[in-house]
């Protein structure tokens, strides 16, 4: 259990994290999602002790982690892939680290194999390839056989390859009773392996949620349409009790009702339709919605206006919405 | 409290599975003795040009450690290496996830190395003195006159004591390329020009090299050098204040700043 109290960290006028509070339960998997530049990375570093908060306090199994005897055994960190002196080969690496923890020396063959680098354990660690030096930091991690590991970032850079590799272990270390706690930027990766969600938005927590909880909230089904009848298509939805949200592009979704009730209705008044499609609002725009506010980096003219309000539409460019454009455009 | 011994040994893993261990330690053997060796043979075919005060306080002992002056570079260069290759690779903060006690880690990887730059700096002052005096010719002291032992295990010390001042510059400044930038041209240049120039060599004879190098000399004033108010062991407790500040240094740059 990794509890957090008030984390603030500030430079100079600027703060990173800002009174962040949240626990990480032991036995799942912990997602912690934010944009780029959200805090997430000094979070972690000052849950390892690496940073010194501002104010506030992290506590693992009620100690601060510079009380922890032999740390490697509690927690296991991958902060950063080349957190290796690229001149000593990926056994010795690993070596110093266990010898400083007291961990028998056979553990390092072991996690070697376990993260598929047996072959190049006496390779010097400046030639690998940041996928192989993703897997020589998830060795580090693991050497210490801890309950709870940390990961930050895992996936960045890697192959889909490795990153269903990745997913694997993650599942399999917290189906062990480990606690996981992964960060990362992408909803969609976090839908795929989290079973509880903390998101954070400069440096703010914005939900601390389970993951089945977040989908239910924030998975939207509706139906779009597209009809060169448009003012007739209005009029009679209107009539029938549907209320519609014009999109642009001259689309209308309709929230709360099917493909069928729809063609149906428009087949009744004899209603020409270019489109007719069921649409789920997918998590990643769920996300976006909720730190749009909270984005430290904005791209100039790109997708829509980040700031919209949560029941508007978000633009049509993300593409990350199920489905698309099926017919010419009007 | 991850424990002292553990930590020693992961250190000592460390520095032997890194080659730059081996070539500036040998660079600082080799290039002491080579050198030591080569101004020892050319002042003894010399001896007789030198002016009166060089010959009358002619000091072998000091003429055959003559090398030290380029192979303490490399005793920099070790020193910085082994604590500035752990911010250069970003290995500080996997090493302080494992020993997150800053004393613990900082002072056992300083023991460590400094332990070993000690030792080999005892081996390489000991060798340039027998091969310094061999060169000599009929200049030549021995070992077992007065003072002699005392130069030698002295000059094995200097050398351990350059390597951990340049630890703990290294860990304040935690960069290798700055702390090189800084120390290099320090102890090659600044620090030889400064003691050649008069009001400046009186600040100069307390700067760590200049005071750490009076416990080489058997004669004082050796060589017709300056001439310091204080003796060979004040010299070498002048430079071991020097070494103390800058280990206090680092390590309160290590535990207040984020690794």
């Amino acid at each position: 259990m990794i509890e957090l109290e008030g984390l603030t960290k500030r430079y100079g006028t600027k703060t990173a994290v800002d009174h962040l509070s949240f626990q990480v339960r032991p036995g799942m998997i912990t997602g912690f999602l934010g944009p780029n530049g959200a805090g997430k990375s000094t979070t972690m570093r000052m849950m390892l002790d690496l940073d010194n908060p501002t104010s506030g306090t992290v506590r693992i199994d009620g100690r601060h982690y510079r009380e922890l005897d032999e740390p490697l055994k509690y927690i296991g960190a991958l902060l950063d892939a080349k957190a290796m002196h690229g001149g000593r080969s990926a056994y010795n690496n690993l070596l110093c680290l266990a010898q400083s923890n007291r961990i028998p020396e056979r553990r390092v063959g072991e996690v070697l194999d376990l993260v598929g680098l047996t072959a190049v354990a006496r390779k010097k660690s400046k030639g690998f390839s940041l996928g192989m030096g993703q897997r020589l930091g998830i060795a580090s991690a693991l050497l210490g056989d801890p309950e709870i590991l940390m990961f930050d970032e895992p996936v960045n850079g890697l192959d889909p390859e490795g990153i269903h590799w990745i997913r694997n272990l993650m599942k399999a270390l917290a189906s062990e009773g480990r606690t996981i706690f992964v960060s990362s930027h992408l909803m969609s990766e976090m839908a795929l392996t989290a079973d509880h969600l903390i998101v954070i938005g400069q440096g703010k927590l914005l939900a601390d949620t389970s993951m089945a909880d977040f989908i239910r909230q924030n998975s939207r089904s509706f139906v779009r349409l597209r009809s060169p009848q448009r003012e007739r298509l209005l009029d009679v939805l209107h009539e029938n009790g549907f209320v519609a949200v014009e999109s642009g592009n001259g689309t209308l979704e309709i929230d709360g009702t099917t493909t069928e009730a729809l063609g149906e209705l428009a087949a009744a008044h004899q209603l020409v339709l270019h489109e007719l499609s069921a649409q789920q609002a997918s998590l990643e725009e769920a996300f976006m919605q909720m730190t749009a506010g909270a984005v430290e980096y904005h791209a100039h003219g790109g997708a829509g206006d980040p700031g919209a309000p949560p029941a508007a539409p978000p633009g049509p460019q993300w593409g990350a919405r199920a489905g698309g454009p099926t017919t010419e455009e009007l | 409290m991850a424990a002292v011994p553990a930590v020693l040994r992961s250190e000592w893993t460390k520095i032997r599975t890194v080659s730059s261990t081996v070539w500036t330690l040998a660079c600082a053997l080799i290039v002491t003795v080579a050198m030591g060796a080569a101004l020892s043979a050319v002042l003894k075919s010399t001896f007789n040009d030198l002016g009166e005060v060089e010959r009358a306080t002619f000091d072998p002992t000091f003429v055959s450690f003559s090398g030290m002056v380029l192979g303490q570079l490399a005793m920099v260069v070790f020193g910085v290496l082994v604590v500035g290759t752990e911010y250069s690779s970003g290995m500080i903060r996997t090493s302080l996830a494992a020993v997150p006690q800053r004393a613990t880690f900082l002072f056992s990887k300083v023991a460590v190395a400094g332990a070993l730059a000690l030792g080999v700096g005892l081996v390489t002052s000991f060798l340039s003195f027998f091969l310094g005096q061999a060169l000599l010719g009929e200049h030549r002291t021995t070992i077992g006159a007065d003072n002699v032992l005392r130069a030698v295990v002295g000059g094995g010390l200097y050398m351990g004591l350059i390597a951990i001042f340049s630890m703990g510059v290294a860990a304040m400044l935690r960069s290798s390329m700055l702390s090189l930038g800084i120390l290099v041209p320090f102890f090659f240049l600044i620090s030889q020009i400064l003691s050649a120039v008069p009001k400046a060599k009186e600040v100069a004879r307390y700067f760590p090299d200049q005071a750490g190098a009076k416990i080489m000399q058997v004669v004082p004033d050796a060589m017709g050098s300056d001439k310091a108010p204080y003796g060979p062991w004040g010299g070498l407790g002048i430079m071991l204040v020097w070494v103390v500040a800058s280990l206090l240094g680092g390590y309160l740059v290590l535990k207040r700043r984020d690794a």
